[in-house]
């Protein structure tokens, strides 16, 4: 299964980024070969409007069950999320990456 | 590092005079960042140098170029904004009007429209006078506060947070319950509402809070000029109950904080009954809440 | 007469002056009152009137027919806004963030994205005696006030004669509503405070109304707070001042309940009459 994480940087030791719309990063995290893959979404910076439905379809694209994030998506983001069957974890904004994942495998946070 | 961020929904509750003082108190160690870019007028109370500018660029606009236009009147037609009109026999847009949505340049058959990105504004860092830095903007006319320019500001305060290894981030939120304020509240650690006992102090209050709701954000509020309408006071204090938000302290209708601003001064600099003590406490109970 | 009631921040007491113009020249003569402040309506609350109509509101918005749809992703290329977007198999559209340019529906190659009427707020017309109330209301999560402000000054000019006072509540700030709300108008009050921030909003409000090459005047709320850097503003500008309206902690009081205050402070009172003076040779002068 691939995980993925709203990130500021592009390592394990990265911080989390809180936001969605406009997360410096993706890293996609594929449990079965235990590879750790990084997506830009700097570009998001670009957008007046509609960063959100914009960025959710980029998630669609890198194909991850699973979304860990801060605060959790508005509401046009969360609707392609939901269509695109992804499961949203929030409350890991102020986490390292690492961190995020060990909350996630132990059930601490909340479902979206 | 914690970020604050101080909204309101309606205007002229002293947001902006509470955001400044919590500033001044928390010094070297804050990084203040303006997002109520509408009416920023934060600045007049930190004194910012304005030592770097920078150009600000956020949505389209259309523009004919006049060489290669046949004036067949093709943009004119598909363009639902009345943007488009002849003006000396030449199609001209107007940029007021002009929504930079592309239409009129996709279907250009000579590619006479060239979509120019807008420059609506421009966005600092400053020194204040509180021994910090902020980021603020100043938006051109008819220009929108956007969720881009918020997230800009936003960003910078945060880089220059790390950076400087600062504890805090105090962000003036914008108004009202749009994009820019959905941008303001993105990423915050805790919310400070700032409301006034009036009918539409406590309308704007709940229709602000169902956002921060949304995002599941800790929140506080600061009840303004409290006793001016005990009623309403009682009001929002039960509204803070139910909704489980921390409430902060009740400022009483003062013209202290008037006359610290004429002065250029937050309430921290000026006061000498217990204003002062009561946004210190404040200040203090804030952070308490978030570390 | 359109006269539009705008300032550069919040706060400063437009919904105050609105209300209390209104209701006080609608004792001797009609008037239709209108709130423009879509996002934030807050001028019904110091009205008491009857409902005399009420309608739901529109903007138009594309819907996507699945199957006429050959997936081929026209739609969310040309959307600058993205409003549509393709999922895979899918086509969404995300009405709140349309603006309704209609680039999507009309570039489609197999008209598989109609543009339907999606609502958008709500329009509510009271009345009580001379006084006509319009408000407009923008659902939350919708994001574009202008059309809203647009079909509310339409309707007004659908059901009223040309002859009939408009007041209109614009929203605060300077950007787009902003200039729907005022572009109409045949005069412009911009409220302020004596205070700096006021008078750091004022001047650009003035900017934007100068620009918009729109007659306006200044109206001083909360008289006697702050300083007098508004009033010489004023007159080093040459812009007209039509009323000081008193500090007073009553009307403060008096405006959390969300009571009329001209009847209650007489002060009050005299600065409306100097406003309403004002326009009065302003009609005559030829504005219409």
């Amino acid at each position: 299964m691939k995980i993925a994480f709203t990130t500021k940087g592009t390592e394990w030791d990265s911080m989390m980024d809180p936001r969605f719309g406009r997360t410096e990063f993706f890293l996609i995290y594929d449990e079965e070969n235990d590879e750790l893959k990084p997506h830009d979404n700097r570009s998001s910076s670009n957008d007046a409007h509609g960063a959100g439905p914009k960025t959710a379809q980029v998630l669609f694209g890198l194909d991850p069950k699973v979304l860990i994030t801060g605060n959790g998506p508005g509401g046009n983001a969360a609707s392609v999320l939901k269509k695109a069957r992804i499961d949203i974890y929030v409350g890991a904004g102020d986490m390292t990456v690492k961190e995020a994942w060990e909350a996630y495998k132990e059930g601490k946070l909340k479902k979206f | 590092m914690k970020e604050i961020v101080v909204i309101s929904g309606k205007g002229g509750t002293g947001k902006t005079s509470i955001t400044a003082s919590f500033a001044f108190l928390g010094g070297a160690d804050v990084i203040v960042a303006d997002c109520d870019v509408d009416a920023a007028d934060m600045h007049l109370l930190l004194q910012p140098d304005f030592a770097r500018g920078e150009d600000f660029y956020s949505g389209e606009l259309a523009k004919i170029h006049p060489d290669n236009c046949t004036q067949c009147g093709k943009c004119a037609e598909v363009c639902r904004f009345e943007a488009i009109s002849v003006i000396d026999g030449m199609h001209t847009v107007d940029p007021l009007s002009c929504e930079g949505c592309g239409y009129c340049a996709r279907i250009c058959p000579t590619n006479a429209i060239e979509n120019l990105s807008m420059n609506v504004g421009k966005w600092y860092i400053s020194s204040i006078k509180t021994g910090s830095l902020m980021v603020h903007a100043r938006l051109g006319i008819g220009a929108d506060n956007s969720g881009k320019l918020v997230a800009k500001v936003k960003n910078e305060a945060k880089r220059l947070a790390e950076e400087t290894n600062k504890d805090y981030i105090i962000v003036d939120g914008s108004p009202g319950i749009g994009c820019p304020v959905v941008s303001s509240l993105s990423g915050a650690s805790f919310v400070v509402l700032v409301t006034e006992p009036s009918v539409s102090g406590l309308h704007d209050l709940k229709r602000v809070y169902e956002l921060v709701k949304k995002f599941n954000l800790k929140a506080g509020c600061i009840i303004n000029k409290s006793d001016i309408n005990e009623k309403v006071t009682q009001e929002i204090e039960a509204f803070l109950r139910e909704e489980n938000i921390l409430h902060i302290v009740n400022l009483p209708y003062d013209e202290q904080f008037t006359k610290a601003m004429t002065n250029g001064q937050t309430i921290i600099e000026s006061d000498t009954n217990g204003l002062k003590q009561m946004i210190v406490d404040s200040w203090s109970k804030i952070k308490l809440t978030i570390n | 007469m359109k006269i539009a009631i705008a300032s550069g921040k919040g706060g400063t007491g437009k919904t105050t002056l609105s209300v209390n113009l209104s209701a006080y020249l609608a004792e001797d003569e009609e008037i239709v009152l209108s709130d423009l402040d879509v996002e934030e309506p807050n001028s019904g609350l110091f009205i008491n009137a009857r409902m005399v109509h009420e309608e739901e509101k529109y903007k138009m918005v594309p819907e996507w027919k699945e199957d006429q749809c050959t997936l081929c992703g026209i739609c969310q290329e040309v959307c600058n806004f993205h409003a549509v977007i393709q999922l895979g198999e899918m086509i969404m559209v995300f009405p709140e963030l349309c603006h309704g340019c209609y680039a999507c529906s009309e570039l489609c190659p197999t008209d598989a994205l109609p543009m339907i009427p999606k609502k958008m707020g709500m329009l509510k017309h009271l009345q009580n005696d001379k006084l006509s109330f319009i408000e407009s209301r923008l659902d939350v999560g919708e994001e574009q006030a202008v059309p809203l402000i647009k079909q509310s000054q339409d309707y007004i000019d659908e059901h009223f004669t040309d002859d009939i006072l408009r007041i209109y509540d614009s929203p605060p700030g300077t950007s787009c509503p902003v200039i729907e709300a005022t572009k109409d108008a045949d005069f412009v009050i911009l409220v302020t405070e004596p205070t700096p921030f006021g008078l750091h909003d004022l001047k650009i409000a003035v900017e934007t109304m100068k620009e918009l090459k729109k007659p306006f005047g200044v109206v001083v709320n909360r008289h006697g707070i702050g300083n007098d850097g508004v009033l010489r503003y004023c007159e080093d500008k040459d812009i007209p001042v039509l009323a000081k309206i008193p500090n007073d902690r009553k009307i403060a009081e008096l405006y959390s309940e969300g009571k009329l205050i001209y009847n209650e402070v007489p002060e009050v009172k005299q600065e409306l009459d100097k406003i309403i003076a004002y326009l009065r040779t302003l009609k005559q002068g030829g504005v219409q």
